[in-house]
């Protein structure tokens, strides 16, 4: 074998095994547990704590508003819709007060008058002919539209 | 010492070289080359998540993206987004015009006045969770991946914010978070599966426009909505493979 060929493969020995060394400290434990990736990942990633909790839970406590959402057209919506986010209402009401909120504004979002809306899901009102300024839960019960 | 200089003949070289090809596919043949994907569906029971938005339900609240903004931190300004809803309204005149005022948080105007409109509807957009995700495959660490569930996820403490995977997802729905300075995306919140919650952003809809669910199991609620309506997924030709199915979605959607 020429000389030259005998240098260039050890220098290319060196440098796979420098590459192997490597590898070997950098590589995260939990590499290719699954995949091509950390396998710990998904747990760093499905550990973060959920802050919307769901209806079942605040009908728990607020029973007489569950019963009363529930039979109305709003039963669909959400409490944390209206609400905000409930995790922390949920450990300590008294200290975690919920959102509460004002109205027109709010009920405008799903309600307001657009053409792109379909009219079978959902019915819309222009909102300032409709209520002539007053706001919307003055007339409407916001857990129940008809009472 | 000198090198040794060898003739080749031209049989020789023939010879050679078609040995070689010979060779190569043979190997080919006998394992065939196979296109590495992060994730395959998994066989017989696992769960594949799968994603059904029937546009003929949206009231464009746009409740999903402020639930899902709160849920997972997503920053307020400058506008990212991890779903948002678009506004469509085609005109008599065949122009095409797409309004979404910040993710449609804000709210949404009709521009033109109710007898120009041709037809007008909201698209809710998030994530597809393609099958075949362009933006895992060009990931040069190894931080954007695919769940066995098939949900596209990214190892935020691997990523080196790059970009790369940014650039390649043809739905625009990946974002290099202003703070952290890595990228940050749609988890279909992982976090909430894991504890038997549903996403944010499906909670959220009053109107019960979206679904997702197990793709796997045939009796599944999204199962059975993709049986029977008419569905279809976004940019189909760039065979992204992408699993969020679109119930009459028109064909001005891009
Ligand atoms: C552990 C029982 C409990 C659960 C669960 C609970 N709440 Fe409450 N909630 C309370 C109590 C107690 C109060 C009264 C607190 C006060 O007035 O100091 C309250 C008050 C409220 C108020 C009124 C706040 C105000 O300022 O007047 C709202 C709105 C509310 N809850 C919404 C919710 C929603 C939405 C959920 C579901 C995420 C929920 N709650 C779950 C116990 C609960
Ligand atoms: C459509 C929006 C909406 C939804 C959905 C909704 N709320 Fe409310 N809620 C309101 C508004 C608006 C007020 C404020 C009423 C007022 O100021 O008089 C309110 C007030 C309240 C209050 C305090 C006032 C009272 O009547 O004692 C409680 C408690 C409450 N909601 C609980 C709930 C719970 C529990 C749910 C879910 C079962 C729920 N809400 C769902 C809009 C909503
Ligand atoms: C998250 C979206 C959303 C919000 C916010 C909301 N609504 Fe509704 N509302 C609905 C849906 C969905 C229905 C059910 C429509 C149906 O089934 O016909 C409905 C039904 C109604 C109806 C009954 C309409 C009918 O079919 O007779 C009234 C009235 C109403 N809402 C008033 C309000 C008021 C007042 C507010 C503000 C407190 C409000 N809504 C906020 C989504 C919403
Ligand atoms: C002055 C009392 C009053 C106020 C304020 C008011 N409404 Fe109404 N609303 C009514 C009455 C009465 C009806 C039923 C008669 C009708 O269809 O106009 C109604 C009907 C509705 C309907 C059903 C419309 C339909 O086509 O069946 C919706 C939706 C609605 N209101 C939403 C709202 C919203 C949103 C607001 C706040 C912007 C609001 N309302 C404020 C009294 C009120």
């Amino acid at each position: 074998m020429p000389l030259q060929v005998k240098r260039l493969l050890l220098a290319f020995a060196v440098f796979i095994g420098i590459m192997l060394g490597l590898k070997y400290f950098l590589t995260p434990d939990s590499w290719r547990e699954y995949g091509p990736y950390r396998g710990k990942a998904l747990i760093e990633i499905a550990d973060k704590v959920p802050k919307y909790v769901d209806m079942e839970t605040c009908i728990m406590c607020h029973d007489s508003i569950g019963e009363l959402k529930i039979q109305g057209l709003h039963k669909s919506i959400q409490c944390e819709i209206c609400h905000g986010p409930g995790y922390l209402h949920v450990d300590e009401p008294e200290i975690n007060k919920m959102k509460l909120p004002a109205g027109s504004e709010f009920c405008i979002q799903c309600h307001a008058r657009n053409a792109a809306r379909p009219d079978k899901i959902i019915k819309q009102v222009d909102a300032a002919e409709h209520s002539e300024g007053e706001n919307c839960i003055s007339c409407h019960n916001p857990h129940e539209p008809w009472l | 010492m000198a090198i040794e200089k060898k003739n080749f003949s031209r049989r020789d070289f023939i010879k050679h070289t078609s040995m070689f090809a010979g060779g190569v596919v043979f190997v080919s043949l006998m394992n065939p080359m196979k296109v590495v994907y992060a994730t395959k569906k998994p066989e017989g029971k696992g769960k594949w998540y799968g994603i059904a938005i029937d546009i003929e339900k949206c009231i464009g609240c746009a409740n999903c993206a402020r639930t899902c903004k709160i849920e997972n931190d997503v920053h307020k300004e400058p506008f990212f987004f991890r779903n948002w809803v678009e506004q469509y309204t085609i005109t008599n005149d065949d122009e095409i015009l797409v309004s979404s005022p910040n993710g449609g948080i804000d709210g949404f105007e009709q521009p033109v006045p109710e007898e120009d409109i041709y037809k007008t509807f909201f698209v809710p957009k998030m994530c597809n969770h393609c099958a075949k995700s362009p933006c895992t495959q060009v990931c040069p660490v190894g931080a954007s991946f695919e769940s066995p569930e098939g949900v596209a996820l990214v190892d935020q403490t691997y990523c080196i914010g790059c970009g790369y995977c940014v650039q390649a997802c043809p739905y625009g729905c990946r974002y290099i978070d202003p703070e952290k300075g890595v990228v940050d995306k749609c988890t279909l919140c992982y976090h909430r599966l894991k504890d038997g919650l549903d996403p944010a952003c499906m909670m959220a809809c009053p109107t019960h426009a979206r679904i997702y669910g197990d793709l796997n199991d045939k009796e599944s609620e999204v199962s059975l909505f993709i049986k029977e309506h008419n569905c279809a997924v976004l940019k189909q030709q760039l065979n992204t493979v992408p699993k969020l199915y679109y119930n009459a979605l028109s064909q001005e959607v891009h």
